[in-house]
């Protein structure tokens, strides 16, 4: 464990400034046809973030309508068989839709509804985000069109239907590498050209200022959460929080209500892929460089032509080059630890949690989970570790059934 | 007084619109781009814009998304735009040639590179697409330091105190983006490109070019009446996808490929000769 307490002290965790910058990371770097509603965006943001009414509102509605708080759950034959520290679940797999996306779609579409847009738009790599966007415009009643990549359409075929079934249009994205990065240069073409009546929900902590901060303070609900119910059931603080990092939206959520908390270390677990050793993972952090990307500077997978590069996850939501520019930015602080957990153990501990805990982890969290259980290994049983179990399984039991060559019709008994 | 300055002084004593056309460069191969850029100013170009080929151009519609795929799939990368650039210079003092592009080809090789690279290879300007005024960092003083011009874009979203920045930032020629949307979509209406090109002009005696959605002789006339040049870029780049390079010589193929340009061209020079510019 390393001893965060001289490392962080003193040290100002605010960001952004006021031009959206974490840092040297972050910023606004969009076209100029896009300047103007990312300058409207923030200013209503700014507007709408000091008005009590609307933290109401949107807490009103992830309380009824999400389900919120969401528990924590103390994984007892899963640390017993890690024999170390204790592991706890903050349980955002439980929420409406199946994971801690939704969190910033109630409160992006609530400010959408506040700026008097009609249509909304988003991008979506594993479908859960997609899902939470049409999820919310069905219940305001409007118009969603999501953009996915062709790929993922194909390794995400349950939430393609979802969103569909939700009244949105779900559109393929042919270009690139056709995953959620190009998913996301789709919908930011979409923006700029119906700009006066769409709002554009990006699903993450990237893209240009109001982006990064904006859904990080929506995602910090878990953070919030997790501080008040661990000091409650255990008294103190965990001495480690995990949670796997894409664009990093789940990870800020939790981590940002304890950046202050000096003997808290924090992992951020990237997807590894076949290796970081290898070129198929998707971990800028661990093995990326700084560069721009989708409005922010911000660590990335590029060549030294300062080409984005193809990534490789087994999940889908991992699978992207960049970044949130706060991560960047943590990670430059050594305030976080970015680490990586391959596709192998993110599928171990897949299972692990499956057979030892009768939950059915998101592919993506098990990323994090494969991390937790072996830090927890290295840990006294006194120690607690706060994982983000950031979304469930249900979506991947296909993709998961094919990579082990199982036959998911023959098992499941249903003829496709 | 650059390159740039100097022929948008010519074309603007001799009454003329300047056209511009843009090519990504390296679509399909660098060769290919040489040989179609010398023919581009045979059949009247006044100074071509080169696209850097980069991996996400969210800026840029299908068109030219599909031109950068050919070029990427070709191998073609940043170093390779800028010997480009600087083997054109070597059969041509006269044309003035503008790098266009996203941020990270260029935050990749380092800002004092890329500038040091563009100045030996001549290169006239540079416009990068997403690389606001306020996040240029020090990319406009190096830029300024060797006699670059740094070109810039105002849309029709952007605000009057806006476009006044924007004006101060840049040199060379101003960027109109004629339409809200990405390159090659349909333009806005002729009114208000006009409305927004009369104000920027109460603004800056800087030449005002429009682009962005000009895909034939007709439209081509219409925005040139308004600005001092036009650009076309969507429309060029789908005719050099679209070639049959596989049949007939390469040089009257690239020929095909430009002849819109020299339409344009010639159109431009007629209406001029009537004497309706300006009216």
């Amino acid at each position: 464990m390393p001893d965060t307490d001289k490392d962080i002290a003193g040290t100002d965790f605010s960001g952004p400034d006021e031009t959206g910058h974490f840092g040297p990371y972050g910023g606004m770097f969009v076209g100029e046809t896009l300047i103007r509603a990312v300058t409207e965006l923030a200013e209503a943001y700014t507007e709408l973030s000091s008005n009590r009414e609307f933290w109401k509102g949107f807490d009103a509605d992830l309380a009824d309508y999400v389900g919120r708080p969401s528990p924590i759950y103390l994984a007892e034959r899963l640390s017993d068989a890690c024999n170390g520290a204790r592991i706890w679940l903050k349980r955002e797999d439980l929420n409406h839709t199946g994971a801690h996306k939704v969190n910033n779609t109630i409160g992006q579409a609530l400010l959408a509804r506040h700026m008097g847009k009609t249509r909304l738009i988003a991008e979506t790599g594993a479908g859960q985000h997609g899902v939470a966007s049409a999820t919310v415009a069905a219940r305001l009643g409007l118009q969603c069109r999501v953009y996915m990549g062709a790929e993922d359409i194909v390794r995400q075929a349950p939430n393609v239907y979802r969103m569909k079934l939700l009244g949105a249009e779900v559109v393929p994205v042919e270009s690139g590498s056709r995953t959620l990065k190009d998913a996301m240069n789709e919908a930011l073409r979409d923006w700029a050209t119906h700009v006066d009546n769409t709002y554009y929900i990006i699903g993450t902590v990237a893209g240009p200022h109001p982006y990064p901060q904006m859904v990080r303070d929506f995602q910090s609900v878990i953070g919030r959460e997790a501080r008040s119910q661990i000091l409650e059931r255990t008294g103190a603080l965990p001495e480690a929080l995990v949670a796997c990092v894409g664009g990093g939206s789940n990870a800020i959520g939790l981590f940002h209500p304890f950046l202050a908390d000096n003997g808290v270390a924090m992992y951020g677990v990237e997807a590894a892929g076949l290796g970081l050793e290898t070129p198929d993972h998707a971990a800028p952090l661990c093995a990326g460089r700084p560069g721009v990307l989708h409005g922010n500077r911000t660590y990335l997978m590029t060549d030294e032509h300062g080409q984005i590069l193809d990534t490789h996850s087994i999940s889908a939501g991992l699978d992207y080059p960049g970044v949130g520019p706060e991560h960047s930015w943590l990670k430059d602080l050594k305030r976080v630890q970015y680490v990586g957990a391959t596709d192998a153990e993110a599928l171990e501990a897949f299972h692990q949690l499956t057979r030892l805990e009768g939950i059915i982890p998101a592919l993506e969290s098990s990323h994090a989970l494969a991390w937790a259980t072996r830090l927890a290994a290295g840990m006294t049983s006194g120690q607690n570790i706060l994982v983000n179990l950031s979304g469930r399984g249900d979506k991947d039991i296909e993709a998961v059934a094919r990579l082990e060559g199982a036959d998911f019709g023959s098992i499941s008994g249903v003829g496709r | 007084m650059s390159r740039i300055s100097q022929c948008a002084a010519r074309a603007s004593a001799q009454g003329r619109g300047l056209l511009i056309p843009y090519l990504v460069a390296g679509d399909p191969d660098f060769d290919t781009s040489l040989e179609i850029m010398h023919e581009l100013v045979r059949q009247g170009a006044d100074m071509i814009e080169l696209g850097i080929p980069f991996s996400d151009p969210s800026s840029d519609g299908p068109a030219i998304q599909r031109g950068v795929e050919r070029a990427l799939a070709g191998g073609a990368n940043l170093n390779g735009v800028l010997e480009l650039a600087a083997k054109f210079r070597v059969g041509d003092t006269q044309t003035p040639i503008v790098l266009m592009g996203y941020l990270n080809p260029i935050e990749i090789m380092g800002y004092a590179q890329f500038t040091e690279r563009c100045a030996r290879a001549d290169v006239d300007g540079v416009l990068v697409v997403d690389m606001p005024p306020a996040e240029a960092g020090d990319l406009p003083a190096l830029l300024s330091g060797r006699e670059i011009d740094r070109i810039f874009l105002v849309s029709p979203t952007t605000t009057a105190a806006r476009a006044k920045e924007i004006i101060e930032c840049t040199s060379g020629y101003l960027y109109y983006v004629s339409l809200k949307g990405v390159t090659g979509a349909a333009l806005e209406d002729r009114e208000s490109v006009a409305e927004n090109i009369v104000r920027l002009r109460e603004w800056t005696a800087l030449p005002v070019v429009v682009g962005f959605g000009i895909r034939d002789v007709e439209t081509a006339l219409a925005m040139s009446e308004l600005g001092d040049g036009i650009i076309i870029g969507s429309a060029l780049v789908e005719r050099i996808g679209q070639l049959p390079w596989a049949s007939g010589r390469k040089a009257d193929c690239i020929s095909e490929a430009v002849a819109l340009i020299g339409a344009v061209r010639q159109a431009l020079d007629a209406r001029e000769g009537t004497g309706e510019l300006n009216s």
